[in-house]
C-alpha cells in the first residue's frame, strides 16, 4: 500500500489559518488502512483544528467528508456538493489525493495534511516497510523475492558491500543489510551462487527518472 | 602496459608496493596538499587522493590530484558512485585521464548519512562493480557505457576496495572475484587487525584465481591513541579490531608508538601471506607517521 503520515500539526495550521471555509477530506483506502488518513482521522484532524481556530479567534467552518478513493475522478467528483463555498480543500489522502482535487476543482485551493512516504508493506502491527520503489523494471526474481532497489540504502545490484556485518546496514544497527537478506534467502534454495554474476547497470529510464511516466491498458478507450 | 603507470610498473615487477593515503581539504588552499605531498614523497609508490570521504565535502580529488602529480607524486584518484551519475563519472573519467591521472580506484562510496550533508540525495546510478566495468570497457574496447564508440581512450589502472571483514564472510572473496571479472587490476583491503582472519580470505582469494588476475594491497593503519582504537572497533563499519590490539595501545605509555609497532607488525605479517602484492598505509590526517612504519618495516618504496 501507499503509506503516509500527517504532517505535524503546526505545518497543517500555518496553511489553514490564511482560509476562511476548509474542508477536510478524508481517504478510505491505503491512509485508511495504515491509520492516519482515513475517515476517523480526517475528522479527528478536523476537530483539532475547529478548537485551534475557536481558541485562536478565527472564523468560518471546517466541514469533512471521507471519499473511497481520492485517486479516481469519480469519488473525488462526487463530493462537488461539500466542496461547494470552501476555499481550502485539506486532503488527507497521499500526495495522489490534493493533485487530483487540484484538478477537478481548479477554482479551489488545495493543501496536503499528509507526507506521503514509501509503497510498504504492514510489517508488524503498526509497523510498516518500504518494499518498493516503483523502478518500473522489476528484477527480484533473481533476488530472492526481495528489491535491493529501495531496501538497499545505496540501491546496490552487486552487495552486500562492505559495510554489512552482523546482518545489518552500515547506515543504522536498527536496518536490516537486504543483501544478507537475499544472500540468506538465495542460499535456502542452494543458488547463492547465482550472486556471482554482475547485476546492473540498471535501467533508470523506466523509473521516475525518465520523466513522468503514464499506464495505458490496450485495447480500452480512455 | 595498461595505464604506463608507476605503480602498474611496481605491480607488474612483483615488487611489494606501498600505496598511501592524502585526503583533500575542506578549503581551497593547494598549499594543504602540497604540505602533505612533501611529507609522502618518496615514502609510497602512489597515494590515494580521496573523494568526499565519509561523504564530507572537500575538494575534489581530480584537482587534488593533479597538484599531487605536480608535486612528483603518483595519485590513485578514489570516485565513488555516491555523487554523481554516470554521464558525470565518464566525463570525470575522461578528464581525469587527460590530466595525467593513471590509476583509478572505483568505490560505490560511504552513504551520506554519515557525512556533513545528510539530506543530500544519494545518486548510486552505479554501484563500485559496474562503475568497474564501464571503467573498463572505456579503457580496452573503448566504448561509453552505453556503448557508443571513445576516439581516445583513458588509460588508466583500474582498482577496487575489498573488505575481508563485512559479512556474509564467504561472499567476501567472491565478491572480490566480482571485481575482478568486472576488469579490476589491483584492490586495496579494509585496515587489517585482525591477520588470521585475512589468511583465510586471502586462502579463498587464491583458490578463485583472484590473485592471478589482481594485486591485494593489504591496507593497514596506525592508531594513534587508545581512543582511536575502541573507536574503530566499536563504531567504524565494518573493521574487526581484536581485544588485545586495544589493550596493547591502552596500555602502552607511548601510544603513538605502540600504534605503529602493531601497523609494523601487521606489515610484517602479510608480507608472508601468499598472494599479497604490497601495503596500503591510511594514516589519515597523520601522513608523519608513514615514512616512520616505512622505516620500522625496513620497506623502501621506490627504490631499486
Amino acid at each position: 500500500m501507499i503509506t503516509a503520515e500527517r504532517k505535524p500539526f503546526e505545518q497543517i495550521k500555518a496553511v489553514t489559518d490564511q482560509f476562511e471555509n476548509i474542508l477536510v477530506v478524508g481517504c478510505n483506502t491505503c491512509v485508511a488502512v495504515c491509520l492516519t488518513g482515513g475517515e476517523k482521522e480526517a475528522e479527528q484532524l478536523a476537530s483539532q483544528l475547529r478548537l485551534q481556530r475557536k481558541n485562536d479567534g478565527i472564523g468560518g467552518s471546517v466541514e469533512t467528508v471521507t471519499v473511497l478513493r481520492q485517486c479516481e475522478n469519480e469519488y473525488v467528483d462526487a463530493v462537488a456538493a461539500q466542496v461547494e463555498g470552501k476555499d481550502l480543500i485539506l486532503s488527507t489522502a497521499c500526495s495522489i489525493g490534493p493533485q487530483l482535487f487540484a484538478d477537478r476543482f481548479p477554482k479551489v485551493r488545495v493543501a496536503p495534511a499528509m507526507n506521503t512516504n514509501m509503497l510498504g508493506v504492514v510489517k508488524q502491527h503498526h509497523v510498516w516497510t518500504e518494499y518498493c520503489a516503483a523502478c518500473g523494471d522489476c528484477g527480484i526474481f533473481n533476488t530472492g523475492g526481495i528489491c535491493p532497489i529501495v531496501r538497499c540504502a545505496k540501491t546496490l545490484l552487486n552487495g552486500p558491500c562492505g559495510g554489512s556485518q552482523g546482518g545489518r546496514c552500515e547506515i543504522s544497527p536498527d536496518v536490516p543489510c537486504v543483501w544478507q537478506l537475499i544472500y540468506d534467502k538465495l542460499a535456502s534454495f542452494g543458488l547463492e551462487g547465482n550472486l556471482s554474476r554482475i547485476g546492473g547497470p540498471k535501467n533508470w529510464s523506466k523509473s521516475s527518472s525518465g520523466g513522468p511516466r503514464t499506464m495505458k491498458k490496450e485495447g480500452f478507450e480512455p | 602496459m595498461r595505464s604506463g603507470s608507476n605503480l602498474e610498473k611496481v605491480l607488474a615487477e612483483g615488487k611489494f608496493a606501498v600505496t598511501a593515503e592524502l585526503g583533500p581539504p575542506k578549503g581551497a588552499d593547494p598549499q594543504v596538499i602540497i604540505d602533505k605531498a612533501n611529507i609522502l614523497k618518496g615514502h609510497a609508490d602512489a597515494v590515494n587522493i580521496t573523494d568526499n570521504q565519509t561523504a564530507i565535502s572537500r575538494m575534489c580529488s581530480m584537482a587534488a590530484a593533479k597538484i599531487a602529480i605536480e608535486q612528483g607524486l603518483e595519485p590513485i584518484m578514489q570516485m565513488t558512485c555516491r555523487d554523481r551519475n554516470r554521464l558525470a563519472m565518464q566525463a570525470d573519467i575522461l578528464g581525469a585521464a587527460a590530466l595525467g591521472i593513471k590509476n583509478l580506484l572505483c568505490l560505490t562510496g560511504d552513504h551520506q548519512s554519515f557525512g556533513n550533508h545528510p539530506e543530500a540525495l544519494g545518486v548510486f546510478d552505479l554501484d563500485s562493480i559496474t562503475l568497474i566495468r564501464m571503467v573498463r570497457d572505456m579503457r580496452d574496447v573503448p566504448q561509453f557505457q552505453c556503448g557508443e564508440e571513445i576516439t581516445f581512450a583513458p588509460k588508466l589502472l583500474i582498482g577496487a576496495a575489498a573488505n575481508p571483514y563485512a559479512d556474509p564472510f564467504p561472499f567476501r572473496a567472491v565478491r572480490l572475484a566480482k571485481k575482478v571479472a568486472a576488469g579490476i587490476d589491483f584492490c586495496q583491503t579494509q585496515i587489517i587487525y585482525n591477520v588470521e582472519k585475512f589468511e583465510e580470505f586471502m586462502r579463498q582469494c587464491r583458490e578463485l584465481g583472484v590473485t592471478e588476475k589482481c594485486k591485494i594491497l593489504a591496507g593497514v593503519a596506525p592508531l594513534k591513541s587508545a581512543g582511536m582504537a575502541k573507536y574503530m572497533k566499536n563504531r567504524v563499519a565494518g573493521m574487526d579490531v581484536p581485544d588485545e590490539v586495544v589493550e596493547r595501545i591502552s596500555a602502552a605509555e607511548d601510544a603513538q608508538s605502540e600504534g605503529i609497532d602493531v601497523c609494523v607488525e601487521v606489515i610484517n605479517r602479510v608480507h608472508e601471506i601468499d598472494g599479497v602484492a604490497g601495503v596500503h598505509i591510511m594514516a589519515v590526517e597523520w601522513e608523519s607517521a608513514v615514512p616512520e612504519i616505512l622505516s620500522r618495516a625496513g620497506l623502501r618504496p621506490g627504490s631499486e
